[in-house]
C-alpha cells in the first residue's frame, strides 16, 4: 500500500481488480470441488469498489468489511494464499482457519473483519474511529456495508453517532441492488440512500461504482476531509454483483438480461478497453498480467492445499485473552 | 497490601461503585465512560453524579439512546487501544445490544485465531425490587454467562462494588459488570484503602457446617440474613456469594457441598433455564456421592415480573423461601 497512490496508475487499478475476478473465479471452482465449504459470497463485478477504495487509504487506516470481504481483503494486502488457506480451513489461514470466507481478518493490515451480521461492523467501525479521534491519530476508518444494511437500525444509529461526534469515518455502501435476494424497492420506503445519509448531516455523494477511477477519485477527496477533522462522509458505490448471491442461490429475483445488462459495464473490461485505446496497453500486456495474476493465484493454491489442520487441542485456545499484553 | 494506616471509613454501594470509576478514570487516560445519561444526568441510578464535571465531556460522554452502536462502539474503541466502560440503563435494555456483545465482542478473538483482544467493560443494572415492572426488572445475568468469551460479573459487597472495577479494566476480555438495584442504597463501611479485588472465585461469606446457600449479587443480603433466621433455629449454614458467574468457580462450590453436604441455590433468574440449573448441574457431576439430600433451588416465579409491590415481593426469591427450602433439605421442616 502507497499512501498517495498515482492517478495515473491504471495498470495498477486492472492488475487489482483481475487478482479479485481471477482469486473470485477460483474460489467458486474449489468450492464445487469441495476444497471450500460454509457459504461462499462472491464479489464478481464489484472489483472497482473494492480497488478504488483501498487505494485511497494508508496504512494506518482501518477497514471494516462483510461478509462479500475478499475483494476487500485482497485489495488492502492481505496476502492471497492466507486468505485461500482460511477457506481452505486450514491453519495457515489469515485467522488459522476459524473463521472462513465470512470472516476475515488481518491484524497487520488492519482489516477488521469480515462480519455476517448485516450491518454488525458498523458499531465497531465506529469504535475503531472513537479511539483514533480520542487518541490523536489521523487514521480513517473505511466501513464497507451493503444496500441491504441501511434497514438495519445499526445504520442510523451509527450515521447519528458518528455525525454527532463528527468522528473520522467514511461510510461506503455498497449499493448492488439486492438485498440478498430482495430488490431495495421492495423494503426501504426511501431508495435515496445518500438522503438519508443527509438526515444525519453528513455530507454523501453517490458514485459510479463500475468505474474503478472514479470510485479511487471520490473516496480520495473523502477520506482527505475525513481525515482532516471535518467528520464522517458518505459514499454510494452503485456497483451490481455478476454471479448470486452465494452459492445456493436459483437468482430467481433477477432477469437475465438485467444481469447482461450490467455485464456491459463490467469494471474490467471496461478499464482494459480504455487503456488499449489509449496505447496503454495491448494484448501481450493483458495476457502478461494475467499470467501474473494467475501465477499469484496458484500459488495461493498450492499453499491453502499444502497446509495443516490446527490441532483439535488448540480448539479452546484464545476463546480468552491471557496477558495484559494482548490488549493494544 | 492494605497500608496499615488505613482506616473504616461510611459508604453506601453507589458511593463505591462511584470511587471505582473515579479511580479507574485518574489512573489511565484511555479509560472513558459512556452510555446514557451518564453525563449531564449524572446516571440513571447516579452513579456517575459529578463524574463529568471533573473529567470533562470527553471522558463522560452522553450517548444517543442507540446502545447497539454505543456498545459496538466500546468494542471498536477497545479494539483500537482504548479502555472503555460502557453503561447500559438496564439489562433489560442490554438486549438491544446483544447482537453486539454476543456476535462481536465474545466472538472476535477466538474467530480470528487470537489477533484482536477486546479489553472492554460493559456494567449495567440487573433485577427487581423497585417496582420497575416487567422491562426493567429482569435478571438476565445468566443469558450473558452461557456466552463463552464473556466474563461476568456480580458484585454483591462494599468490597466488590469497589474492587472489581478495577480488576476488570485490567482484564484484556469483555468483562460484563452486573450491578444489582436492589443493592445501590446498601450503607457499611470499606478500608479507606480498598482497591482491587480478584476476579476469578467464589467467596464464602459465612461458615457453616449443615448446608451451603449459593447465591449471587442482589440475593446476597437477602441469604446472609436467612442463614441468621436459620442459625436462630439452630441450623448453622455456609453462605457462597459465587461473585463471578463466568469463568465459573466450581472448586469453591464443590468444596463447600464436600462439607455441607447439603445445597440450596438462590437465584433471582426464572428457575428454567436458569444459572442456578447450572451450579445444580455442575454440583450434580461432581458432587453427586457427597449430597444428603435433593439440591433445592429457589428463584423467581416464572413470569414477567410485575409493578404491584405485593406481586413483585411474590415473585421474588424471599427470606421465607430460602429458610423453608433450607429447612427442607436439612430435614427439619414442620
Amino acid at each position: 500500500m502507497t499512501a498517495a497512490p498515482s492517478l495515473d496508475d491504471d495498470l495498477g487499478r486492472l492488475r487489482g481488480m483481475l487478482r479479485i475476478r481471477r482469486f473470485e473465479e477460483r474460489a467458486a471452482e474449489l468450492y464445487g470441488a469441495g476444497k471450500i465449504r460454509g457459504f461462499l459470497h462472491l464479489c464478481v463485478g464489484e472489483e472497482a469498489v473494492a480497488v478504488g477504495v483501498m487505494r485511497a487509504l494508508t496504512e494506518d487506516d482501518a477497514v471494516v468489511s462483510t461478509y462479500r470481504e475478499h475483494g476487500h481483503a485482497l485489495a488492502r494486502g492481505v496476502p492471497p494464499d492466507r486468505i485461500m488457506a482460511e477457506m481452505f480451513g486450514r491453519a495457515e489461514g489469515c485467522c488459522r482457519g476459524r473463521g472462513g470466507s465470512m470472516h476475515l481478518f488481518d491484524a497487520s493490515h488492519r482489516f477488521f473483519g469480515g462480519n455476517a451480521i448485516v450491518a454488525g461492523g458498523m458499531p465497531l467501525a465506529t469504535g475503531l474511529a472513537l479511539a483514533d479521534k480520542m487518541l490523536g491519530r489521523r487514521a480513517v476508518t473505511a466501513c464497507l456495508f451493503g444496500d441491504g444494511a441501511v434497514a438495519e437500525g445499526e445504520f442510523h444509529e451509527c450515521m447519528n453517532l458518528a455525525a454527532l461526534w463528527r468522528l473520522p469515518v467514511l461510510f461506503l455502501c455498497e449499493n448492488n441492488l439486492y438485498a440478498m435476494g430482495t430488490a431495495l424497492a421492495l423494503t426501504e420506503s426511501q431508495v435515496d440512500l445518500c438522503a438519508k445519509a443527509r438526515s444525519y448531516d453528513m455530507p454523501a455523494d453517490r458514485v459510479d461504482g463500475m468505474d474503478v477511477t472514479a470510485v479511487e477519485r471520490a473516496a480520495l477527496a473523502a477520506v482527505a476531509t475525513v481525515r482532516a477533522g471535518e467528520g464522517p462522509r458518505f459514499l454510494e458505490l452503485a456497483t451490481y454483483r455478476f454471479r448470486a448471491h452465494s452459492m445456493f442461490d436459483a437468482e430467481l429475483y433477477r432477469e437475465k438480461r438485467e444481469v447482461e445488462r450490467w455485464k456491459l459495464r463490467d469494471p474490467i473490461a471496461a478499464l482494459s478497453t480504455l487503456m488499449k485505446l489509449g496505447g496503454a496497453l495491448d494484448d501481450a500486456g493483458l495476457s502478461a498480467l494475467e499470467s501474473e495474476v494467475g501465477a499469484e493465484l496458484d500459488a495461493a493454491v498450492a499453499f491453502a492445499e499444502a497446509g495443516t489442520l490446527e490441532p483439535v487441542e488448540d480448539l479452546t485456545r484464545d476463546v480468552y485473552a491471557t496477558e495484559a499484553s494482548d490488549a493494544r | 497490601m492494605p497500608g496499615s494506616d488505613a482506616v473504616m471509613v461510611r459508604t453506601t454501594w453507589r458511593e463505591a461503585m462511584r470511587a471505582a470509576l473515579r479511580e479507574a478514570l485518574q489512573a489511565d487516560p484511555r479509560v472513558f465512560l459512556m452510555g446514557e445519561d451518564v453525563g449531564h444526568y449524572g446516571g440513571c441510578y447516579a452513579v456517575s453524579r459529578g463524574l463529568l464535571e471533573e473529567f470533562g465531556p470527553e471522558r463522560i460522554r452522553d450517548t444517543p439512546l442507540s446502545e447497539s452502536a454505543f456498545v459496538g462502539a466500546g468494542i471498536g474503541a477497545a479494539l483500537n487501544g482504548m479502555r472503555p466502560i460502557v453503561e447500559v440503563m438496564t439489562v433489560n435494555f442490554s438486549l438491544l445490544a446483544l447482537d453486539q456483545i454476543v456476535n462481536n465482542a465474545a466472538t472476535l478473538r477466538h474467530m480470528s485465531g487470537g489477533q484482536f483482544a477486546i479489553p472492554l467493560v460493559i456494567r449495567m443494572a440487573t433485577g427487581a425490587g423497585r417496582q420497575l415492572a416487567a422491562q426493567h426488572s429482569h435478571s438476565l445475568e445468566g443469558w450473558y454467562a452461557h456466552v463463552p468469551g464473556l466474563k461476568v460479573l456480580c458484585p454483591a459487597t462494599l468490597e466488590d462494588a469497589r474492587g472489581m472495577l478495577a480488576s476488570a479494566l485490567a482484564d484484556p476480555n469483555p468483562v460484563i459488570l452486573f450491578e444489582h438495584v436492589g443493592l445501590y442504597n446498601v450503607e457499611g463501611t470499606l478500608r479507606s484503602d480498598a482497591g482491587a479485588v480478584p476476579i476469578d472465585r467464589a467467596a464464602v461469606r459465612r461458615a457453616g457446617t449443615q448446608l451451603s446457600l449459593i447465591a449471587y449479587g442482589g440475593m446476597i443480603p437477602r441469604t446472609l440474613e436467612a442463614a441468621e433466621k436459620l442459625a436462630a433455629q439452630g441450623i448453622d449454614a455456609e453462605v457462597i456469594d459465587l461473585r463471578v458467574l463466568r469463568p465459573l468457580d466450581t472448586a469453591t462450590l464443590v468444596a463447600s457441598v464436600r462439607k455441607t453436604r447439603r445445597a440450596v441455590i438462590v437465584d433471582e433468574g426464572w428457575r428454567s433455564g436458569s444459572f442456578a440449573a447450572e451450579i445444580s448441574a455442575r454440583l450434580a457431576e461432581e458432587a453427586f456421592y457427597e449430597l444428603d439430600a435433593p439440591i433445592a433451588r429457589v428463584c423467581s416465579a416464572e413470569v414477567p415480573i410485575p409493578y404491584a409491590r405485593h406481586m413483585e415481593l411474590a415473585a421474588l426469591p424471599q427470606v421465607e423461601a430460602i429458610v423453608g427450602a433450607a429447612r427442607e433439605v436439612v430435614g427439619t421442616h414442620a
